[in-house]
């Protein structure tokens, strides 16, 4: 693997760039492995390059249907924060947020992590006490997090209406200065280089049909599109598509699959420094390093798992943006896209071991996936490692939905009264 | 006239000059001109830097699937947009544009010292450095790569225009207003159906428009044309020029937007500036043509190097000869035309270049007519010109090996690489595309919706084939919804069709390392970048798109795409079908934010749903919150008051004498049938079937999960009816469980569900008067405390009113609530505000509502609870009962962790010191000295100064907080811990006496 640096590539530059080796190469399959992930996206990706350079397990499959990176991880808005309420929460996206911090070092790939900030505007008394009762929580968890007059809110962000005659006003906002976004394919790429420079085999184009239990019920492999592989750990991290991998190991997942839109504006200079977030009118928006205007919307009301979204919420999202920054309604929009969310009854993820001996799952992201990337799949290969989960990842089982231990994060947003 | 207009040509308006500024500087053109044609006009080909490397661009097209030529364009203050296409705008008097991209001026830009450093600036380049040290990238590379790249500037200011939406249904909707599409509306039209016939341009004809030598059936292309288009208009089809099919959706829905004034010199304020438009079809009819492809060869980039199909369209439809001394490359037969066209109007065509040993020899002949140079078999190795192209260097090619070049001197050098089909529409649906080997290009497949593609859009060159496709679209589209289509052909004379070649890059002597053949112009993606990421490992083309930002330009790869794809499957070494296209998404072209919200802006936001006694609040200075849709009124200051203190005065009137408040927010269902107290049985936790009609009960409504989702007071009118309440937030998502729960679970009940929020105005009046002053008012009732006690319902009349009245009270003191139909209630309000003076009586708004409920202990959902929260954990098991069979939540209800000690369970908390008012949010700690992080066992819900306790109360969720009454807690705040005690919830009454009055 070639070193990347500012050398190397003026090395490479003078040699008319035509030296530069392949960043993974492509793998036939194997006939068996030690561990099996399914689906290339950051997180599988993540978790081969931690199983390879944490628990030296290299001979490891990372299976994906279509391209690497293709799924959410190359459709989310690439928002990065960790100041969620509850406890599990926090530690887990903070330990996430550690990761990222060191991760362009970590895997010599840039992944463009930006700490420009995630401003959560709170539009009125409910929000400001929920975003306060949050500020709160995570001052005494350590995390990162504060509370902004409408004032300081604008300030942070210049082109934000804080006019009292909004038809909803700006009363505050939470702010968390540590928090940003990062180029979301390069997290795909930087990982399969990594994982493939210790190993791990990377096969695209191969959908898992199936996962394979022996007579005692524990996982014997899967089967692809290229033939059975042989595996006695089968880790699945296929996002909207989880539920249907997951159900041939006959293991049911409380799981609904939705569409989520995002789009993109036309390129234009630097306006807009930071990410800025909002639930009541549910729409976000940051400016890439190209320049566009990157927005997302909240889930299509139908699930589905066509990754083609509708016009109305769109239409939705683009009005709550313009509402809150009406110096954009002259922009345009150049793309827009829908991923598949998978979202559990408590919008938390489901990260750990399932009632199948073998079997690991890492899905229930809903649509907050991107920004646990890291932590998320290094403790999934704890987990798969050890057979057993890391304190951090411990409390986000599938169990929790028989006993009502729940990680309810959207729960304690609440709703109006 | 300017020096490129040639007389007699086009169809702008030679007569009608129009003048607009250009980077400031004065340019004249015709009526009818966009920018980009009025610039070539005057001679002038730099309009627009590139995004990376900041090189001088021109035009490469005439229409909007431009990249190059990107411009600011404003109309006085609040009307700025940048990247405008220069291709597409038109031209009015007083239009100012400007150049983007650039420092200091277009001509001379300092960015373009990356240019120099291409090299290292090659794809993917910014994964592989800007790492060391860390904190530069925040701080240094970062900064410096954003102020580098985007386009043009944001607009500043807000928006001056406005927008409209509709909708739409018809039977078939046209999109592309071509020979294809003119002659399926026709056929459809004909056969009775209602059509809709859209085109992106200001007029109908496509290819007409720019191939007027064309003769269909006898008349010249234009007239044709113009006779067409009054027949459809005659038959009633809908013509809607300026129109783009932006994207298409489920089940036949094509979005529109309908650009009304940007081509207008004076509009009419009152116009939108642009509509969007949602259009559910019976068919969709897609006859959106073909787009024309670059070639790839160094120097492809420069200003005056254009397609050739695009310098037709300049003279044939804009009178504009885009130069003297033009010179043609080409692999396709189309190209030749533009070199006849161009020297029959009078240009010195340099030289014909064809990639091809044997190009056509009627073709050639032709040229040979026209004193025309013919190099076959040859390619073009690169450009000189740094503002302009000066000249082309060509080379012969024999059997895989350059020969010796040529330099051709030039003004311009116009391409042509064949031409590709626009499927995008097509693609939104997920159709599927399937590769001809014979065209090179993909073709439709496998249909998703019902659609009918027609002409150049499944690879039928040439007007006549696109006006008999055409003409069978409309008729298989009118077959399809049931109609006869009669069959008609068509003749055309002069129809120029032809052939062509696919080239992955040009063939070349130059070293590939040095050779910048640009694929896409705009994001400056040279062929060697793409082979680059193929040899990087990028695989997919998705990988190779992305990698090298090849088709992520704002032409959203219309010029790239293809060329792009042919150069990834050459350096992978498969066909193409097996690398594949990247997805097409919507919008067709850049579309403008203001159309895509509409009406939805300001106040139409989203509705602010009001009372009927808003205005009345308004009228009496109320302080408004926004809650849910609604505006509710907080407080009610007199002068020179604060929030506190109006509120301590609010509470104090009320509990001494007697408050008024409106209600009318609170959600109302209203529950009927026969099984209508099984329903409330199953829906609620509390038992129904022995509350007697005339009695109410207070209901709570779990989740499935067992956790609490609203609460409210139910009155039981009758055997089968019930006049449900739920909180102000919950109403439209408690109707919807009771649906959900009604129409999938238990479609066996007869029960009938109907929101009747608005229905009924409510006030409450509160406080020991409230019956003094509510009875002289009702008629048809006893409201004696033992005629009609606490927890009654009656329907009666109130001030003459009908009314549905409640004995209940949410603050702990005796209390009605009056609910007249919606049209009374501010009569109503006014009435009793007027009687009540004698009483003292005091308006107040949800702020004292919250004060005196909190003092009483009476939740607020969504505030007290979370979602987490159970009604055991809330205190309210009471609600809960015991020998019911089933309810919504009860099996969950029994789920360990439900049931388990140590739940966070509501409590009343007093601070130690009585006078700090905890901060609602703030996080209870038992050991206030342990390090971070810090172990949390609850947080503060509610609270409040209360005026009633002469000291601060608040209300928390802590852990076991049923055990631990007594017991001090510490909530430790930025500035200092606060020491509070855990007390009951009800801190004023708690024996409720003073609702027994």
């Amino acid at each position: 693997m070639t070193h990347f640096s500012a050398l190397s590539l003026l090395k490479n530059a003078f040699s008319g760039n035509r030296k530069w080796d392949e960043q993974w190469p492509e793998s036939e399959p194997k006939a068996e492995y030690d561990v099996v992930i399914v689906g290339a996206g950051g997180h599988g990706l993540g978790a081969a390059y931690y199983l390879a350079k944490e628990h030296g397990i290299t001979n490891v499959a990372v299976i994906e249907k279509g391209w690497l990176g293709g799924g959410n991880t190359g459709r989310n808005t690439t928002i990065i924060r960790s100041n969620y309420l509850y406890d599990e929460s926090a530690r887990l996206y903070d330990h996430a947020l550690d990761l990222w911090e060191g991760l362009s070092q970590e895997l010599n790939y840039n992944v463009m992590f930006s700490q420009r900030g995630v401003m959560m505007l709170a539009h009125n008394v409910h929000d400001v006490q929920s975003f306060q009762r949050h500020v709160h929580a995570n001052r005494l968890n350590g995390v990162d997090n504060r509370w902004l007059t409408k004032e300081e809110a604008k300030a942070y962000c210049p082109p934000l209406d804080i006019s009292p005659t909004a038809r909803y006003p700006v009363m505050g906002a939470a702010l968390q200065k540590r928090a940003g976004t990062a180029r979301h394919d390069a997290v795909a790429w930087g990982y399969a280089r990594g994982a493939a420079a210790r190993g791990v085999d990377i096969i695209q184009n191969c959908p898992v049909t199936a996962i394979r239990r022996d007579a005692n019920g524990a996982v014997e492999g899967v089967e692809t599109a290229r033939g059975f592989i042989r595996a006695k750990k089968v880790a699945v991290s296929a996002a909207g598509h989880t539920s249907v991998v997951m159900d041939s190991a006959g293991v049911r997942l409380p799981l609904e699959s939705y569409p989520l839109q995002a789009l993109v504006s036309e390129p234009v200079k630097p306006i807009f420094p930071c990410v800025v977030m909002s639930n009541t009118v549910h729409a976000y928006i940051s400016q890439s390093d190209k320049g566009e205007l990157v927005i997302g919307s909240g889930t299509d009301q139908y699930t589905s798992y066509s990754q083609r979204g509708g016009l109305p919420l769109i239409e939705h999202t683009v009005a709550a943006i313009c509402e809150i920054f009406p110096i954009f309604n002259r922009m345009r929009m150049l793309r827009k896209w829908a991923g598949i969310v998978d979202v559990t009854p408590d919008r938390s993820a489901i990260l750990g071991k399932t009632p199948v001996k073998g079997l690991y799952v890492n899905c229930g992201w809903g649509t907050g996936g991107f920004k646990a990337t890291p932590g998320a799949a290094h403790v999934l290969a704890w987990t798969v490692a050890k057979d057993e989960p890391h304190p951090i990842n411990a409390p986000f089982t599938l169990e929790r939905f028989g006993t009502g231990r729940l990680i309810d994060e959207a729960a304690a947003a609440a709703v109006a009264h | 006239m300017s020096r490129f207009r040639v007389a007699g040509r086009g169809r702008v308006r030679h007569d009608r000059p129009i003048q607009f500024t250009f980077d400031g500087q004065q340019i004249e053109g015709c009526a009818g001109d966009t920018v980009a044609s009025a610039l070539l006009a005057n001679g002038r080909h730099l309009m627009g830097r590139s995004f990376k490397y900041h090189r001088p661009r021109g035009p490469v097209t005439a229409g909007t699937e431009e990249p190059n030529a990107l411009i600011g364009t404003r109309r006085g203050k609040g009307r700025f947009e940048p990247n405008t296409r220069a291709t597409a705008q038109d031209i009015w008097n007083g239009l100012e544009t400007t150049s983007q991209n650039k420092y200091p001026s277009l001509a001379f830009d300092v960015g373009a010292l990356n240019d120099g450093l291409y090299m290292l600036f090659s794809a993917g380049f910014y994964y592989k450095t800007f790492m060391w040290p860390r904190s530069f990238w925040d701080r240094v590379y970062e900064p410096f790569i954003r102020a580098a790249a985007g386009l043009g500037v944001s607009p500043s200011e807000p928006d001056s225009d406005h927008y409209a939406s509709r909708y739409l249904h018809t039977d078939v909707l046209v999109v592309g207003g071509g020979p294809a599409g003119l002659a399926t509306a026709r056929r459809a039209a004909e056969a009775g159906l209602d059509v809709t016939l859209v085109d992106e341009n200001s007029e109908m004809g496509g290819t007409l428009l720019s191939e007027p030598q064309a003769e269909i059936d006898g008349k010249a292309a234009w007239d044709w044309l113009a006779e067409e288009v009054a027949a459809l208009v005659a038959l009633g089809v809908r013509i809607m020029t300026r129109t783009t099919a932006i994207g298409y959706y489920h089940q036949n829905m094509v979005g529109l937007c309908q650009k009304l004034t940007d081509h207008l010199e004076a509009p009419d304020p009152a116009m939108p500036r642009e509509r969007l438009w949602r259009v559910r079809a019976g068919q969709v009819a897609l006859a959106q043509g073909a787009l024309e492809k670059p070639l790839v060869f160094h120097g492809n980039d420069r200003p005056g190097v254009m397609l050739a199909g695009s310098a037709q369209t300049y003279l044939n439809r804009y009178g504009v000869k885009v130069g003297e001394r033009p010179v043609i490359v080409t692999s396709h037969d189309s190209a030749w035309y533009a070199a006849f066209d161009l020297a029959d109007a009078g240009a010195t065509v340099q030289a014909i270049v064809d990639t091809r040993a044997n190009p056509r020899a009627d073709l050639v002949a032709e040229a040979e007519a026209r004193n025309i140079a013919v190099l076959d078999g040859h390619t073009a190795t690169g450009t000189k010109g740094r503002l302009r192209v000066k000249s082309v260097r060509v080379n012969p090619v024999k059997g895989g090996s350059i020969g010796p070049g040529r330099t051709l001197s030039c003004d311009c050098l116009l391409m042509s690489g064949g031409w590709t089909p626009s499927l995008h529409l097509f693609s939104h649906t997920k159709g599927t595309l399937k590769w001809d080997e014979e065209t090179q290009t993909f073709l439709p497949d496998r249909k998703a919706e019902a659609c009918q593609i027609a002409g150049a859009g499944r690879g039928l060159w040439g007007i006549e084939a696109a006006l008999n496709d055409g003409a069978a679209m409309g008729a298989a589209a009118a077959e399809a919804l049931g109609k006869a289509a009669k069959t008609v052909s068509f003749r055309v004379q002069n129809d120029r069709t032809g052939s062509g070649i696919t080239h992955t890059e040009l063939p070349t002597d130059r070293h590939p390392s040095q050779t910048k053949a640009f694929v896409d112009f705009q994001n400056d993606v040279m062929a060697k970048d793409l082979r680059l990421a193929v040899r990087e490992g990028m695989r997919s083309i998705e990988h190779v798109k992305r990698y090298t930002t090849n088709g992520m330009a704002t032409d959203q790869g219309k010029m790239s795409n293809m060329n792009g794809l042919n150069i990834a499957a050459d350096a992978l070494g498969k066909p193409q079908p097996q690398v594949g296209l990247t997805t097409f998404r919507p919008p067709y072209t850049p579309t403008t934010f203001g159309a895509f919200a509409g009406y939805h802006k300001g106040d139409h936001f989203d509705v602010t749903r009001r009372t009927p006694i808003d205005s009345w609040a308004e009228e009496n200075g109320a302080v408004f919150e926004p809650v849910s849709l609604w505006r509710r009124a907080r407080y009610f200051p007199q002068s020179g008051e604060d929030m506190d203190t109006a509120v301590s005065r609010e509470c104090r009137a009320t509990r001494k004498s007697l408050g008024m408040f409106d209600a009318s927010t609170l959600g109302k269902i209203e529950v009927v049938g026969p099984d209508a107290v099984e329903f409330m049985n199953r829906m609620y936790t509390n038992p129904w079937t022995k509350l007697a009609p005339g009695r109410t009960r207070y209901g709570l409504l779990l989740g499935d999960d067992g956790f609490i989702r609203d609460d409210g007071v139910i009155g039981r009118l009758s055997d089968d009816r019930f006049h449900v309440t739920t909180t102000t937030g919950g109403a439209a998502r408690v109707l919807n469980m009771m649906e959900d729960y009604l129409q999938t679970e238990w479609p066996e009940l007869k029960v009938w569900l109907t929101s009747t929020t608005e229905q009924w105005a409510t006030i409450a009046l509160n406080g020991p008067n409230a019956r003094n002053l509510l009875e002289p008012f009702v008629e048809g009732l006893d409201i004696s405390d033992e005629a009609f006690p606490h927890m009654s319902i009656a329907e009666c009349t109130v001030a003459g009113y009908p009314a549905r009245l409640f004995r209940v009270s949410f603050t702990g003191e005796l209390g009605f609530e009056v609910n007249v139909p919606a049209r009374h209630g501010r009569a109503l309000w006014e009435t009793l505000f007027e009687a009540g003076q004698r009483y003292d009586i005091c308006p107040y708004g949800t702020e004292t509502m919250h004060v005196l409920r909190a003092e009483k202990g009476f939740i607020i959902i969504g505030q007290d609870t979370d979602g987490t929260v159970t009604p055991f954990d809330a205190g309210q098991g009471w609600a809960v009962g015991k020998k019911k069979r089933d309810f919504v939540g009860m099996r969950a209800l029994q789920r360990p962790d439900l049931v388990a000690e140590n739940r966070k369970q509501l409590v009343g908390l007093l601070t130690e010191d009585g006078r700090t008012k905890l901060e609602e949010g703030a996080q209870i700690v038992l050991d206030p000295n342990q390090p971070t992080p810090m172990r949390m066992v609850g947080h503060v819900t509610s609270s409040y100064r209360s005026d009633a306790m002469g000291r601060p109360i608040a209300l928390a969720l802590v852990e076991g907080g049923h055990n631990r009454v007594g017991e001090t807690v510490h909530v430790p705040m930025p500035d200092g811990v606060v020491r509070a005690e855990i007390t009951g919830t009800a801190f004023y009454d708690s024996d409720n006496e003073r609702l027994k009055l």
